[in-house]
């Protein structure tokens, strides 16, 4: 017997003897015997629930989390605070065990959520609509990549090297296969190179993906960036960091077309790099361009209000082989976690959390310069992460931090070979200050 | 309480707090001084100001509104709505697999690497495939990769003409619109009657621009396509690929696999088959896997093992790239995990078994009553063509919301397309007998309702949080955020 | 069902209304019938070229789009802006709410077009 199969043995035979067969060997009696597997699956043994657990909490021991080192590692996925009551509410079953909201009368759960977070990304990001969540950021940036080159007429789009290389990798993966080609535009000084971005715009640029804050930590000013996009009619896609929301520039004051970005600091766990949630949102113009599933208001038969389900005609189970993305499902979860942790932080909260983040960066780049045993590689405004170089490699440094139960940070040379010994650290406000002055200390006892 | 009807914003009152951060104090980090105002946003944020409780009683009272596995029958064809096992959350939940960074030194991250090693071997196992990548994020996504693997193939072959992917009319809808975001055209082949592949049609179609066939086995009519060996043949004989959608694998768990019966490239959609949660529609995960010939293929990095340490392996030049940031959805694969440690090979074998009796057993008891368009022994799930005879123009729409009202949730409606008012009822074996009873006992009481009180079925649903809504004019004025003075 | 004299009509459903060397395009009752309600109409811009056959606009419903083929080559010079924010128009009244006008580039295709009556008989044929 099994835990999650309730049938008896007598209950079997009943259905077996209503069916009037004598063994459930019958039903798969159309299978071809040329193709049956007629050994057991060479699988271990059904465990007991204990047995399960010993095996695995055997095998996460071989693990050392963030609870065990203090982390200054970034680099896409940070370690943010995430308050008490976003895991507790969404491991209300009524949430986590129920499927796509197609049947609105028994899902309004799911739909006011998605509703509720779609209004907060349209907030936090200054654009007119957002759908209700990705796979992830490097995905929603190249589904947005996709949605430009529906949109437009062209067949290249361009992308800064300060944007995240795992992104800049997925966007090169979706566009490779649609035969749309892809420029990278060089990091001058941290940032994009402006000239060498303006020379390769042309006619058949159907969109610009830039980040913010960049790959290196940087705040960039993307003011000219937005003019000589649009100048070229090509559209503007900034992949943005939520966080960073609650005091930088919007990519809608910016003036951007499509906003997309990386959702997990929102309240989800670094969950060794998934579940993520991506976002997406766009001008009021491009709302009906967007892939995924969006979440409308309406009103039932009585006048009530409602939530459903909506533009669906842009989906691929409508337009099957004409639709422009195959998505069919968001990250509803770690959206609504999302939801929750920017209700409970709300405006107040989201704009402290993002300037504590800075400051606490600014305190840890400070100290550290002090020391005078590492050099700031780039002169520019940063949120949460910085780069520092010193005299050692990075994998040493770090190796020297972990013996003092400190996650160091990220090697710029892993994607960039030309910058050595350079390492990207990450400060978010959940670091106090005495992590912080321990870092300076031990990064500077090992120089 | 079941009337709560407001939004998070609505209970927002100016100066309430929620959470509190940690003080921090240092004189030489202003904002002013280190992030100048012109990089800064001038936009005032918009998010509510409600305190915890507020937000801890918010979510609960509008979670009431939902309907999930815990809460009931969820026979929701071709989506294997399974029973989502708790302990398989509790691991999940371990930080030591919830709280690693996915930049970690390798040597740090161990477990991990072994538990992705592991799982790549099981699935091979249950699915007759030489590699597996755990890295999509989705079915769809799944369907995505395996065709960027197919097209890599052939054009590594130097077969740039293969542009062309196969479909049959009876298949998913993502499966022609994953093609068409892989580059494909899509030609449809047509379905006989019991919605399996038609062989002249197929070998009408079949030629050196074909890439490739996907199919699901099996079929969305809950039907084994018994011919797949011949259709494997014709297609590779064409020089084209199979590609299985895994959608319907909790119908041949232990009994065949994908792998013998000719697939080359296979997805699971873990959060079907594995028992992980849909989560109101996400996350899942949609492992691909693939006969030796394409592992070079497979996207980047590769978890490898040497005497007994684990590595992630970027070079392989050959690989279709990056389709996902990092690995995957790790904490969903933590969870397919645990079910496997859970099941074993025999109770994969007899969650199989107990998922095609259930859907037999209903198929016959509801076949008086309902349209049958295909009678023949089905696997996990069956295909109703609506109710017998005209029942006072009560539609499929109708029942399906009527069930409701009795606290199931419906099954898949309209889908197949090639099925008339079609009624998709998948039970999954994690439902009881008295459940399964009571559930056909609903369906028959219904089919007399429509004949007797047709009214009552057509304005159905009455006891739920909101009755039918307007679908239309959420589509005519999307409203599709909440506005401060709306 | 509704035919309109006066008008031209193609196999796909579309009347074609022809003023001198301009055609005004819209949907059959036929078609707004078969589409059930519009909820959004996706309108080609002003000074696009478009051949016979090409699909010209995108007419969704709530489970469904579709396309719409010009039965006629030209330039739009004209669209119904007022059918953005109010599609369900079509389904009120298809034949006075035109969705494009075309300036004919090929006035011979007008001849392949259906008569009132042929596409009177035509539609109790698809049926």
């Amino acid at each position: 017997m099994y835990p999650y199969i309730p049938n008896t043995k007598k209950d079997e035979e009943k259905m077996l003897s209503f069916l009037g067969i004598d063994s459930v060997e019958e039903l798969f009696s159309d299978i071809p015997k040329s193709i049956r597997l007629d050994r057991e699956l060479d699988l271990d043994p059904s465990k007991s629930e204990e047995e399960v657990r010993k095996t695995m909490k055997d095998m996460a021991k071989k693990n050392l989390s963030a609870d065990d080192y203090t982390c200054f590692l970034g680099a896409g996925s940070y370690d943010h605070t995430i308050p008490s009551i976003v895991p507790h509410l969404i491991s209300r079953s009524e949430f986590y065990t129920s499927y796509t909201p197609y049947q609105a009368e028994i899902s309004q759960g799911t739909l006011q959520a998605i509703f509720e977070f779609q209004t907060m990304i349209a907030d936090i990001t200054g654009m007119y609509a957002s759908n209700a969540s990705m796979y992830d950021g490097p995905t929603a940036t190249a589904e947005a990549a996709l949605l430009a080159a529906a949109q437009k007429k062209g067949n290249t789009v361009i992308i800064s090297k300060t944007v995240h290389p795992e992104v800049r990798e997925v966007v090169k993966t979706y566009m490779k296969i649609r035969d749309i080609n892809v420029i990278e535009i060089d990091a001058k000084d941290g940032v994009t190179d402006f000239g060498q971005l303006e020379s390769n715009l042309s006619k058949d640029t159907v969109g610009v993906i830039v980040q913010n804050p960049n790959f290196y930590g940087i705040v960039e000013d993307y003011t000219e960036v937005e003019k000589v996009t649009h100048d070229n009619k090509a559209l503007l896609i900034m992949n943005v960091d939520p966080i960073s929301l609650g005091m930088l520039k919007t990519p809608g004051e910016y003036g951007a077309d499509i906003a997309v970005g990386e959702g997990q600091p929102l309240g989800n766990s670094l969950n060794f790099g998934g579940p993520y949630l991506g976002f997406m949102a766009t001008t009021k113009k491009l709302m009906r361009k967007m892939p995924g599933r969006i979440v409308g208001q309406t009103v039932d038969k009585d006048g009530k209000r409602a939530f459903t389900l909506t533009l669906q005609a842009r989906e691929q189970h409508i337009r099957r082989e004409k639709a422009t993305s195959n998505i069919c499902s968001n990250q509803a979860l770690n959206a609504l976690a999302a939801t929750i942790f920017m209700a409970v932080l709300g405006k107040n909260g989201l704009t402290q959390m993002a300037e504590q983040t800075a400051q606490k960066a600014y305190y840890a780049y400070n100290k550290l310069i002090e020391t005078g045993k590492f050099k700031p590689v780039f002169q520019k405004p940063f949120f949460r992460e910085f780069v520092l170089e010193s005299e050692i490699e990075v994998e040493r440094l770090n190796k020297e931090l972990l013996k003092h139960n400190i996650l160091g940070g990220y090697s710029i040379e892993r994607d960039y070979p030309l910058q050595k010994n350079q390492i990207l650290l990450c400060v978010t406000e959940k670091r106090t200050k005495e992590e912080i002055d321990y870092l300076v200390k031990v990064m500077e006892e090992i120089i | 309480m079941k009337n709560y009807d407001q939004l998070i914003f609505e209970i927002s009152q100016e100066g309430r707090i929620g959470y509190r951060l940690s003080q921090f104090e240092d004189d030489n980090t202003n904002i002013d001084n280190i992030i100048p105002k012109e990089l800064r946003r001038q936009d005032e944020l918009n998010l509510p100001e409600c305190s915890e409780n507020q937000v801890a009683r918010h979510y609960t009272l509008i979670s009431n509104k939902n309907f999930g596995v815990d809460t009931g029958f969820y026979p929701l064809g071709s989506c294997t709505m399974k029973y989502n096992p708790k302990i398989n959350e509790e691991i999940a939940g371990l930080s030591k697999f919830s709280r690693l960074h996915p930049y970690q030194p390798v040597e740090t991250v161990q477990g991990a690497l072994e538990l992705m090693y592991n799982l790549n071997t099981m699935l091979s196992e249950i699915t007759g495939m030489d590699e597996f990548t755990l890295q999509p994020a989705a079915g769809a996504h799944g369907e995505l990769t395996g065709l960027m693997i197919i097209k890599a193939y052939h054009q590594k072959n130097g077969d740039y003409n293969r542009t062309k992917i196969i479909v049959p009319d009876s298949a998913h809808g993502t499966n022609p619109s994953s093609a068409h975001v892989a580059g494909f055209d899509v030609v449809e082949v047509k379905s006989n009657r019991n919605g399996e592949v038609d062989i002249e049609s197929l070998k009408s179609v079949l030629g050196d621009d074909i890439a490739g066939l996907m199919l699901t086995n099996p079929n969305t009519l809950g039907l084994f396509e018994k011919n797949i060996e011949e259709i494997a043949k014709l297609v590779h004989e064409a020089g084209g690929l199979l590609y299985y959608d895994g959608a319907n694998t909790n119908a041949i768990m232990g009994k065949t696999r994908p792998g013998d019966m000719g697939f080359d490239v296979v997805h699971l959609n873990l959060h079907k088959t594995f028992s992980t949660p849909h989560g109101g529609g996400g996350p899942g995960s949609g492992p691909v896997g693939v006969k030796k010939n394409l592992i070079e293929f497979l996207p980047v990095p590769i978890v490898e093992k040497e005497k007994e340490t684990y590595n992630l392996n970027y070079d392989k030049p050959n690989s279709i790239g990056k389709i996902k940031g990092y690995y995957g959805n790790f904490g969903i694969l933590v969870r397919a995990y645990a079910y496997i440690q859970t099941m074993g090979g025999e109770g994969l074998k007899k969650a199989t078994e107990t998922a095609v009796l259930n859907a037999n057993y209903m198929q016959k008891k509801l076949k008086e009553y309902y349209h049958l368009p295909v009678d023949h022994i089905c696997k996990h799930e069956f295909v109703l063509g609506g109710l017998k005879g005209d029942l006072n123009e009560v539609t499929t729409l109708d029942i399906a919301k009527r069930l409701l009202d009795y606290g199931y949730h419906p099954p898949t409606i309209y889908f197949p397309l090639i099925i008339d008012s079609a009624i998709m009822i998948e039970p999954t074996e994690t439902e009881s007998l008295e459940t399964i009873d009571g559930f056909i006992e609903t369906m028959i009481k219904i089919s007399k309702d429509a004949e007797e009180n047709p009214e009552l079925v057509k304005n159905a649903p009455l006891n739920t949080p909101v009755k039918r809504v307007d679908e239309v004019q959420a589509a005519r004025k999307p409203i599709l955020k909440w506005e401060k003075d709306s | 069902m509704k035919v309109l004299e006066g008008l031209l009509y193609s196999e796909n459903h579309e009347w074609v209304r022809v003023e001198g060397n301009k055609a005004y395009l819209g949907i059959t009752d036929y078609a707004q019938h078969a589409l059930g309600d519009i909820v959004y109409i996706e309108l080609p811009e002003e000074e696009e070229e478009f051949d016979a056959e090409d699909s010209i606009c995108t007419i969704e419903s709530v489970k469904a789009a579709s396309d719409i083929y010009t039965p006629v080559s030209g330039t739009v010079v004209e669209i119904n802006e007022d059918l953005e924010d109010d599609p369900g128009a079509v389904n009120a009244d298809p034949y006075e709410n035109w969705i494009v006008c075309i300036e004919l580039s090929n006035n011979s295709e007008l001849e392949e077009l259906m008569s009132p009556e042929e596409y009177k008989e035509y539609c109790e044929k698809e049926e």
